[in-house]
């Protein structure tokens, strides 16, 4: 099966092996998952979902000759976390792996973390810390609201090594929580990430999503709505340097009625060799009317010599909708915006910073300064730091 | 005391099909505390003069000068020639999403004045800036230029003319756009920044700013070139009789 024969939504080849999972795959929606690593085909490179990807720098994620012995240390404050065996029934709540390296992830980890989030006003934070240089390591978080909770959370990944992991994301019905999730890893550091994010009832979930360090950062989030007045909002920025590849696959899939879902990413890029990949599959089954559900990717490319690639794509069974849209854009600097600037004095660089400072500006608005009242200029001074390094 | 000497001037535009000669020899001085108005048709390359004084990256000078103060315009950036203490309202001022006009304002003020104004006297500064011409506070915290109706962009241009007090400056159909009042409050802020050492080139196609900005001489621009210059008597006579007898004109 090639790509071309599906029309709308990018399709995931279902990449399982023969006897599983054999019938095609119309949708996303349909794709082929399951808990267990050998179920998948060790991906070739052509697969739809890992044609972006550079499967040499997966350090073994992919074809199961990574060791995955190393250690994630996951450190958990201002909540109470459970230290988990892989038997704990809640496990798997939020999702199924639908690649071969999150079930990788899913068939190695050895203990997992479980948040609850009971309301506690205080932010959380939950620091990953890589397994360290020349290490593997396999993890697994969930962060679980209780009913009528409402919380903030600091998902700060950071560190050497190559992780794969899952996390899970349960909102108990009429719960609210903002999750803010970095990646701000060592150079060396491979991170590949299934995120699976389940929404109970009139329950609303924002994710805002800071990519800056890494070698190769791969985070892919599935949506799932477990009833109807989900409410969901995704946005991301990510910065990717010389030689970086950055890739955001999102899944959003109304399955059920008057949900709603906001998704927004940027990137920036620059240097020879950095890439971005966003892929944006949002699909609204036939059930799910009054649905309400905008999609916009933008890529700002700073230099010759990165590559931004994205996908939209919008899959409707269902004509009983709000509304839906999708859209994608990927620029270079407005020339005329830079001689606006500097006509005003600006110096060239000063310029260029402002641009991408408020190209940025719209998703880091959506860390709330209330609750977190440093995080916002913390990333924001990386921004500028990574600006720096290059001289942009 | 500050000079703008224009000499000789030839300039091309870029286009897809090549380079594109607009401006064939524009001579033209404008000493400190003089204002001269530039009146031409439609596609003379009035606009083209002003972005290729400013540096506007489009266009390409290719022979002649343009000396602020005996110094050459032409080697310096874009950005130098502001802090030089040139200045170009823009007859389509550039929106610019996600930076706001309060910042954008403090940078460019802090880049042409050299340091940082003070954040008191600063914002002072802005707000009395912003209240001679009529501007709400609440602009300072939009996006430059963004979702700005067309005469708001232009009280804008000269809320920087105010703040950035250039040398020269130079107003591309600033007046363009404008209802009655907006005219006049315009009008206003270009007399308050015009002093004896100051100069202004404005660019217009009405007689109704020259009302308001009494200009000591009037120049009519015509095939990329000024082909008449004369005192303001001029202006009107081109209202009477428009642009027939320099555009028929042999070059
Ligand atoms: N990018 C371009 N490609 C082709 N021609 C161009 C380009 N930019 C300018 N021109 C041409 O250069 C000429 C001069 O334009 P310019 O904007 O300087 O005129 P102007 O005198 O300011 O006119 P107006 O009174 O309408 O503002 C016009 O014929 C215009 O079409
Ligand atoms: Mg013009």
């Amino acid at each position: 099966m090639t790509s071309q024969e599906v029309a709308g939504l990018a399709p995931e080849l279902k990449g399982a092996k023969k006897g599983q999972g054999e019938t095609p795959v119309l949708s996303a929606g349909e794709r082929f998952t399951s808990y267990d690593v050998e179920a998948f085909e060790v991906p070739s490179g052509r697969e739809e979902n890992w044609r972006f990807t550079p499967l040499k720098r997966l350090k073994g994620l992919h074809d199961g000759t990574a060791a995955l012995d190393g250690r994630a240390t996951v450190t958990v404050t201002g909540a109470s976390a459970e230290t988990v065996g892989r038997d704990d029934p809640r496990i798997g709540e939020a999702g199924t792996p639908a690649d071969r390296v999150a079930a990788q992830a899913w068939s190695a980890f050895a203990e997992a973390t479980i948040v609850t989030l009971d309301g506690t006003p205080d932010p959380v934070t939950v620091t990953v810390e890589g397994p360290g240089a020349g290490s593997t390591a396999a993890a697994h978080l969930q962060l679980r609201t209780t009913t009528h909770a409402e919380a903030t959370v600091v998902l700060e990944h950071r560190g050497s090594g190559v992780l794969a992991d899952n996390l899970e994301i349960v909102l108990a019905d009429a719960s609210r929580l903002t999750v803010v999730v970095t990646e701000e890893w060592a150079d060396d550091a491979v991170h590949v990430s299934a995120q699976h994010l389940s929404i109970g009832r009139d329950a609303v979930l924002k994710v805002v999503s800071v990519a800056l360090g890494g070698d190769l950062v791969r985070v892919s989030p599935t949506v799932t709505y477990r009833g109807p007045g989900g409410d969901v909002d995704l946005v991301g920025l990510g910065y990717a340097d010389a030689g970086q590849h950055l890739e955001q696959r999102l899944l959003v899939d109304h399955a059920v009625p008057q949900c709603r879902s906001n998704v927004l990413y940027k990137n920036a890029l620059q240097g020879e060799g950095a890439h971005t990949v966003w892929i944006g599959d949002v699909l609204i089954q036939a059930a799910a009317e009054n649905t309400e559900t905008y999609e916009f990717n933008r890529n700002l490319v700073l230099t010759e010599g990165a590559r931004a690639d994205s996908v939209p794509n919008l899959e409707i069974e269902t004509g009983e909708i709000i509304s839906a849209g999708h859209a994608s854009a990927t620029g270079r600097f407005d020339d005329e915006q830079l001689f606006y600037l500097q006509s005003r004095g600006i110096d060239l660089e000063s310029a260029r910073r402002l641009v991408v400072r408020a190209f940025f500006g719209e998703i880091l608005l959506r860390i709330p300064t209330t609750t977190l009242p440093e995080l916002r200029a913390r990333l924001e001074q990386a921004i500028e730091a990574e600006l720096a390094a290059t001289g942009v | 005391m500050s000079t703008l000497e224009i000499k000789d001037l030839h300039a091309s535009v870029t286009t897809d099909e090549g380079p594109k000669p607009i401006l064939k020899g524009v001579d033209l001085t404008v000493k400190a505390g003089e204002t001269h108005a530039i009146m031409g048709p439609n596609g003379s390359g009035k606009s083209t003069l002003a972005y290729a004084i400013a540096g506007h990256p489009k266009y390409e000078i290719t022979s002649g000068e343009v000396l602020l103060d005996g110094e050459s315009v032409l080697d310096m950036t874009v950005d130098e020639r502001a802090r030089a203490g040139l200045f170009l309202a823009m007859q389509y001022p550039v929106e610019v999403p996600g930076v706001s006009m309060a910042n954008f304002l403090r940078s460019a003020a802090t880049a042409v004045r050299g340091e940082a104004p003070k954040l008191r006297t600063w914002v002072k500064e802005v707000k009395s800036a912003m209240s001679d011409l009529d501007i709400s506070d609440e602009f300072a915290d939009r996006s430059v230029n963004e979702g700005f109706s067309g005469g708001e962009k232009k009280r804008h241009e000269v809320l920087q003319l105010a703040l950035l007090n250039p040398k020269i400056a130079i107003l591309d159909e600033t007046d363009s756009g404008l209802d009655v009042d907006a005219l006049r409050v315009v009008s206003e802020g270009v007399n308050r920044f015009r002093n004896e050492s100051n100069g202004v080139l404005l660019i217009t196609h009405y007689t109704r700013i020259l009302q308001h900005i009494t200009p000591d001489f009037v120049h009519v621009f015509a095939g990329g070139r000024v082909v008449e210059s004369g005192g303001p008597e001029l202006a009107n006579d081109l209202e009477k009789h428009g642009y027939e007898r320099f555009v028929k004109a042999p070059a």
